[in-house]
């Protein structure tokens, strides 16, 4: 458990995804559009990584052709279409019975990082840069 | 509520080390002209000159709006090219991970379908070439599925004959939506060489062919045509009984791919009820309809069958048995089936093996 830095931010650019192994779970990280979104990185269905999985918004409709953008952000599954919320992993699919969890991703500025409660396996910490913190 | 509704991970050490076989791989061109360099000239200027056509040519293959351009996401090689086009990146992304003792390519093409006759062979010479030149040579686990220019009997089996000795190839495919049913004589000539050779035939519920993707015609939208590829097969394999194919062949093996395989068993008790009642008009058809499907026909497993009730799969896998179903996965395309992870219903471990290696094994002789 803890806070753990993933890599440096200009290495999750917008638009890009990552996966990230920590204690056993994998992670898909997203930089979408600069806010970003960790999940679970398996689609409950059939195991797909949701790390190659598209991110667009979710649309409500009352009818045909009545439609608007609800400014939620919802990520597709690779393979199945799967669709859940970015910010929760709750399921548009079945949200009574599926999600997949969410994790807290924040940007960190170096200065600081270097000192506790950070976990640091491979990353020089510059000052200068800011870097991606994934805490589980 | 757990985070996931299936775990992820394989359940056991066994399943881990579990070898699968995968009946359905659909390998793709490079470019869209890559079969030319197959072809021999003279059918290279025709193709220039006239265009590949199939007879639904005013439609295309791809007249419905398949998810994702019908490709899985994460397919797409890092080198370029469409998704299965590259032998490296499907070996990292499939066949290795999955532990894949052999994966048989279906080519999803029009040669077996195209109107000119004599294009029709060598346009299926050439994409047999290309399964040899592409994929067969440059990786043992890959088998080839033998493509036939269905619709001129004489050249189709000459064809057969051509690439039964090559043991690289393993079935035959035959298009199910022919210019007649499945299971007419103008087809028997192919099905005696198939049977001959030991070699299954395969129909796979391709985008091609001379007939509607349903029996009352061309069904209106994509969601539609992807339930409607079950209409063709089950109409082929009737069609088989019916016609005497499978009492005159008792060594021919029908593989149906990519059709679902839910129905098979409720269509069997219907077709036992009627034979048992209406024979006589069919007196060479000896046996139960049941009785040829249990000894002659498989079904593949995808796109898998996912009831309300996850748990109910399992009853649909025994009322048809175990033994009649083979693992596929339909990689690359979207609705792609993970072998680990399509059928986590409390199979035994026997039904599990059967399903995912040991029925194919059995019926290709791996």
């Amino acid at each position: 458990m803890g806070k753990h830095v993933i890599c440096r931010l200009e290495e999750l650019p917008p638009g890009s995804s990552r996966r990230v192994d920590i204690e056993g779970r994998e992670i898909a990280v997203f930089n979408d559009e600069g806010r970003l979104a960790a999940l679970g990185n398996r689609c409950p269905h059939e195991g797909a990584e949701l790390c190659h999985g598209l991110i667009r918004q979710f649309f409500a409709a009352e009818g045909a052709g009545e439609y608007e953008g609800t400014g939620k952000r919802m990520l597709r599954c690779p393979w199945h279409g799967w669709e859940f919320d970015l910010s929760t992993g709750q399921s548009y699919v079945d949200p009574a019975r599926v999600r997949v969890r969410a994790f807290d991703v924040d940007v960190a500025p170096g200065e600081g990082l270097s000192e506790g409660p950070y976990k640091i396996d491979v990353y020089q910490i510059a000052t200068e840069e800011d870097y991606v913190v994934l805490t589980i | 509520m757990s985070d996931v509704l299936t775990d992820p991970r394989p359940e056991t050490a066994a399943e881990t080390a579990t070898k699968v076989v995968d009946c359905d791989i659909h390998p793709s061109f490079r470019t869209p002209t890559e079969i030319l360099d197959y072809l021999p000239s003279r059918w290279r200027d025709h193709a220039r000159a006239f265009g590949i056509r199939p007879p639904n040519s005013m439609t295309g293959a791809l007249a419905y709006p398949r998810m994702g351009g019908g490709m899985r996401q994460d397919a797409w090689p890092p080198t370029g090219g469409p998704p299965a086009s590259d032998l490296e990146f499907m070996r990292a992304q499939h066949l290795d991970p999955l532990n894949i003792e052999v994966g048989i390519l279906h080519c999803l093409n029009p040669g077996p379908s195209l109107m000119d006759l004599d294009f029709s062979a060598a346009y299926c010479a050439a994409m047999n070439d290309w399964q040899v030149d592409r994929w067969l040579s440059q990786e043992p686990r890959l088998r080839g599925t033998i493509v036939i220019p269905q619709e001129d009997t004489a050249a189709a089996v000459a064809e057969i004959e051509a690439r039964a000795t090559d043991p690289r190839f393993v079935q035959v495919a035959f298009v199910p939506r022919g210019i007649e049913p499945s299971g007419r004589r103008r087809y028997w000539p192919i099905y005696e060489a198939a049977a001959k050779h030991g070699l299954p035939v395969a129909m796979h519920t391709a985008p091609y062919g001379w007939r509607e993707n349903t029996g009352a015609g061309n069904a209106s939208f994509y969601l539609e045509e992807h339930y409607a590829v079950a209409n063709p097969i089950q109409s082929a394999m009737t069609s088989l009984i019916f016609e005497g194919v499978f009492e005159r062949l008792p060594n021919l093996k029908l593989v149906l791919v990519e059709g679902g395989f839910a129905w098979a068993a409720p269509l069997m008790w219907r077709m036992d009820r009627e034979w048992a009642r209406m024979r006589d008009e069919i007196p060479a058809v000896r046996r139960a309809p049941s009785d040829y499907v249990r000894r002659q026909v498989w079904l593949t497993t995808q796109p898998v069958e996912e009831p309300p009730r996850n748990a109910d799969l399992k009853h649909l896998i025994r009322w048809l048995g175990a033994d009649r179903i083979m693992f596929s996965s339909d990689y690359p395309h979207w609705d792609f089936d993970d072998p680990h992870r399509a059928f986590r219903i409390g199979l035994k471990p026997e039904e599990k093996s059967a399903i995912l290696r040991d029925n194919a094994r059995a019926v290709y002789g791996f």
